[in-house]
């Protein structure tokens, strides 16, 4: 059990070193002097914080020390939760930027995820019941997951929000209120949620049907499903076995999918508007303000891993293969 | 040993392995002939492929020019409408598909060259190698690739074709080695493999000529899902603005359609086309895909 | 009389036409009776015995009619098949090592199975109990996962669930091509107890191994092209063989009796190959490897008994 885990998470720590060492060369192998440039251009107005901005970046790139140092140096300060500070919203810390869209972003994520990964699961399952189903189902999944999510975000945000007017087409709420814990408030941030919300769970969804649909047509030629076929047993049981069955390596594939469907909230975040990472980089791209956009980097980079994880012990939990491979059955 | 398991005294195993081979490639094209999906999906992709790579002689060279009168819906002469600055949508959308193509190519083809020999090698080599490449194609699997790429090309100035489908090949690959290795793996201890190998044959040349022909079909569906991948990917990072420089594309269509308050203005016929563009090529692609799995693997024939 | 199948043809739709896997075929299974059905690959050996109990998507019932203790057996119909499978007829399939589900404790899965054969597990619990006792497994193995047993406790897992309850026939499908010598011995050992116990009725034991069935079966049929060549008590399938081909299959043994070698079975002594099943020859079908073909050898020659208990189909026989 903790070989598995642990190979697991050397996998994750190694990962995490690559993505800061890529993280800190970007800047410093980039054609061109990406840091200068950036400070040249950055959105600065006032000539003191310009000054100031100029010195903690010198001081910071340490650009007259070793390269090791520097990497050093990088990894001293990122242990010290330090990201530097944002060029757009001088004098707040990277950090703190990024944890005030962090929540946003997870609202969207983590419901469109879990919601199209279980309604998805049962569509495809539904569909491999019969040839008509399937001949239905399929080629609407096929469509769906073909779909770029800004496309769906736009046509969604047109017929629903502009033509129709049922939802807010932008932000996360309302300019008019404050954010305050009362049902108006709720209300309103839930109605600029919901086409954001529906936009990423379309398109996830037709992946988990499509999926779902051919583990279980594979799990349903298994040799334990023609057993129990020879053996008399109802159709109804062999199903049951078969979706549980499929569901395991759907788990994984929440895993594999994570990086895309990630993508995916950005883009459309950047249709809405909505307040979360997605924006954020849009408006760090538009600022040219490297540093939160590598902190958002790290950030994106570290949330991937602690989910990862998480569905590496649920699949432990789920699967007794691995259980039992883990206490050291004999096989 | 045991009874074949499909249709007992079907093979006459006597036979030279010519005439079955034949025989099998003539079946894989009686079934091809018969699937729709495959029908459909290769149509509809060959469809837009002739409209990207003939239509823009046709056109003028700059479908970004300032042509004809402003925020003009669909009619006889611009045919997909006007922008807000009278560009003709339908230049756009027909150079936007060629981009589209070339990408997925490029991009596509530039992850499929990585994750192919990653795959090959690490299948057929095993033991340490087999460990690193596999760590390395882990790595790569879990980071998160869009982003990754979205802060590796903010810091280019000059942005092309070129460098995106680079990256994107760069960062789309580790599945597709995966599933190349594993195949690999069941190839690499077959007898006829054992063979070249005994008679010392170079490694590259046993997978060129004895492991990568016989899943080959395996190998093609790899392919179209990379490319399909590789669209959409680049679309994504041209709808941020992070596309080539100068560019004409469907996400970049759509990014200007949004920029310039299309939806705002009800000028649907700005962002309908080019995702709709996006959409038909890459869906078509998987139907095709599900059409040549049921053509190469008999299992699936039955449903 | 346990079983009686009459002129059974199953044939396999392919692309290229049907493949005539089972054409005509006639034999009659006593109570008590083990039957060896040896013959080559392909010879449709395997397919009679799943015809037996469940035709998969391409075979087809083509003509002929089974009989189970004096009632009609209607395998071309899938759904009235249901109610005799596992209570009268039962399977130990090829693929016993995966044929458990790798997700379930076996306890769980076979009280799910009997569940949904409206048996009640717990009447059957003390029998089963007995049964994994008697092919030497404790209990305990029922509140294991699949990936815990080895190969052959898995075999005998599936052997006891196959007859659990007591089916008439058992069909048995090359249960041992997997498994080491000794373990060979002791499940062959183990079906021939069950018969003795009652357990089963009658059983058709499926094998490419013809001294492994020699040890333990009654009878012995020989099945080549899709046709019944021979079928006789073991004894004298092995001693006196009068259909050609048994004699050259028998021939090509290392020794006779002998369970020394896996490969005892397997036939690299007869020169030629059978003949493909698409478009079968007219005549028997041996002719074209036979030493001792002659003209009329383009006729079929029927099945005949040409002594009590022994069938034979060859014109050198009659």
């Amino acid at each position: 059990m903790w070989r598995y885990i642990g190979r697991k998470l050397f996998i994750y720590l190694l990962t995490f070193i690559v993505a800061v060492t890529i993280n800190w060369m970007i800047p410093r192998f980039m054609p061109g002097d990406p840091v200068r440039n950036m400070l040249s251009r950055a959105a600065i107005n006032d000539p003191e914080a310009m000054a100031s901005m100029t010195a903690y970046y010198e001081d910071l790139f340490g650009l007259d020390e070793p390269l090791y140092q520097q990497y050093l140096n990088f990894w001293v300060s990122l242990f010290q939760g330090d990201l530097g500070i944002s060029v757009m919203r001088y004098p707040e810390p990277v950090t703190d930027v990024i944890m005030g869209s962090v929540p946003y972003t997870l609202g969207l994520l983590l419901p469109a995820i879990l919601l199209s990964w279980i309604v998805g699961n049962r569509f495809g399952a539904f569909a491999a019941r019969s040839k008509a189903l399937d001949n239905t189902v399929l080629p609407v999944g096929y469509v769906l997951t073909a779909t770029p999510y800004m496309w769906i975000a736009l046509l969604l945000s047109y017929t629903l929000g502009i033509v129709a007017g049922i939802f807010p087409t932008a932000g996360g709420f309302s300019y008019s209120l404050r954010p305050e814990f009362s049902w108006v408030f709720i209300y309103d941030l839930i109605s600029h949620w919901f086409l954001p919300f529906l936009s990423m769970f379309l398109v996830a969804l037709g992946g988990w049907a499509i999926g779902m649909r051919n583990m279980i047509i594979y799990e349903l030629e298994a040799d334990y499903s023609n057993y129990l076929q020879a053996l008399g047993a109802p159709r109804r049981l062999i199903r049951r076995y078969a979706f549980r069955n499929a569901m395991l390596p759907q788990i994984t594939g929440l895993a594999v999918q994570l990086g895309t469907i990630i993508a995916g909230s950005l883009l459309t975040e950047v249709v809405f508007n909505y307040p979360g990472l997605g924006t954020l980089i849009l408006d760090s791209l538009e600022n040219r303000d490297f540093f939160l956009l590598q902190g958002i980097l790290l950030f994106v980079v570290i949330g991937v891993l602690i989910a990862n994880f998480i569905i590496d012990i649920i699949y432990v939990l789920v699967d007794p293969r691995t259980r039992v491979q883990m206490t050291g059955g004999s096989s | 040993m045991t009874d074949v398991a499909g249709a007992p005294g079907t093979t006459d195993r006597a036979d030279a392995p010519e005439p079955a081979g034949e025989r099998r490639g003539s079946e894989a094209l009686h079934f091809a002939r018969r699937n729709p999906k495959l029908l459909i999906g290769s149509g509809i992709v060959l469809a837009f492929m002739l409209l990207g790579f003939i239509g823009p002689f046709f056109l003028s060279d700059n479908p970004n020019e300032y042509v004809g009168p402003q925020t003009q819906p669909p009619n006889g002469e611009y045919w997909f409408g006007t922008t807000t600055f009278g560009q003709d949508i339908w230049a756009q959308f027909v150079y936007g598909v060629r981009s589209t193509f070339v990408i997925g190519l490029f991009g596509g083809g530039v992850a499929f060259l990585i994750g192919m020999t990653v795959g090959f090698v690490a299948g057929y080599k095993g033991g340490i190698v087999d460990d690193i490449l596999n760590m390395l194609t882990n790595v790569v699997l879990v980071l998160p690739a869009m982003v990754v790429l979205i802060v590796a090309i903010a810091y280019l100035d000059v942005r092309g074709l070129f460098t995106q489908g680079m990256f994107i090949g760069l960062s789309a690959w580790p599945w597709a080695a995966r599933a190349v290795r594993s195949q690999t793996l069941s190839l690499a201890t077959r007898d006829y493999v054992d063979l070249a190998r005994l008679s010392g044959r170079r490694t590259w040349r046993i997978i060129t000529t004895e492991v990568a022909p016989n899943m080959s079909s395996y190998l093609v569906m790899s392919f179209i899902l990379l490319f399909g991948g590789a669209v959409l990917t680049a679309a994504g990072l041209d709808f941020i603005g992070l596309g080539p420089s100068n560019g004409v594309s469907l996400g970049a269509m759509l990014q200007s359609a949004v920029n310039w308050s299309a939806l705002q203005l009800g000028m649907w016929w700005w962002f309908v086309p080019p995702g709709l563009g996006i959409t038909a090529i890459v869906g078509a692609l998987y139907v095709l895909n599900v059409g040549l799995d049921e053509v190469f693997n008999p299992k699936l024939r039955e449903l | 009389m346990t079983l009686r199948v009459n002129d059974l043809k199953v044939y396999y739709q392919t692309l290229r036409g049907d493949v005539h896997a089972l054409d005509g075929v006639t034999f009659d299974l006593a109570d008590g009776e083990i039957m060896g059905l040896a013959g080559e690959s392909g010879c449709g050996k395997s397919t009679l015995g799943k015809s037996l109990i469940r035709l998969d998507s391409r075979m087809r019932h083509v003509g002929g009619t089974i009989e189970l203790d004096d009632k009609d057996v209607p395998i071309a119909d899938d759904d009235a098949m249901v109610p005799l499978r596992y209570n009268e007829i039962s399977l130990i399939p090829q693929y016993a090592m995966s044929a458990l589900n790798p997700t379930r404790k076996i306890g769980k899965m076979i009280n799910e199975l009997l569940r949904a054969r409206g048996v009640r597990p717990a009447d059957v619990t003390d029998e089963l109990h007995r049964r994994l006792e008697l092919v030497g497994l404790e209990p305990k193995v029922l509140n294991m996962f699949p990936i815990e047993l080895s190969g052959g406790m898995k075999q005998r897992v599936v052997m006891v669930i196959s007859t659990l309850l007591n089916p008439s026939l058992l069909i048995a499908d090359e249960v041992t091509s997997a498994l080491d010598v000794s373990t060979q011995r002791s499940v062959a050992e183990s079906m021939v107890e069950f018969r003795d116990r009652g357990y089963i009725k009658s059983m058709i034991f499926v094998t490419h191994d013809i001294s492994l069935v020699y040890q333990m079966a009654d009878t012995i049929m020989v099945m080549y092209a899709g046709h019944v060549a021979e079928k006789a008590s073991a004894s004298t399938i092995i001693n006196e063989p009068k259909h050609p081909y048994t004699q050259m299959l028998i021939g090509a043994l290392p020794e006779v009796g002998s369970t020394s070698t896996a490969q005892g079975g397997r036939l690299e002594g007869i020169p030629g190959t059978p003949p493909g099943l698409l478009n079968p020859p007219t005549g028997c079908r041996f002719k074209d490897r036979c030493p001792m073909a002659f003209s009329k050898c383009s006729e079929q020659p029927p099945l005949v008994e040409i002594e009590p208990g022994h069938w034979a189909a060859c014109w050198k026989t009659g």
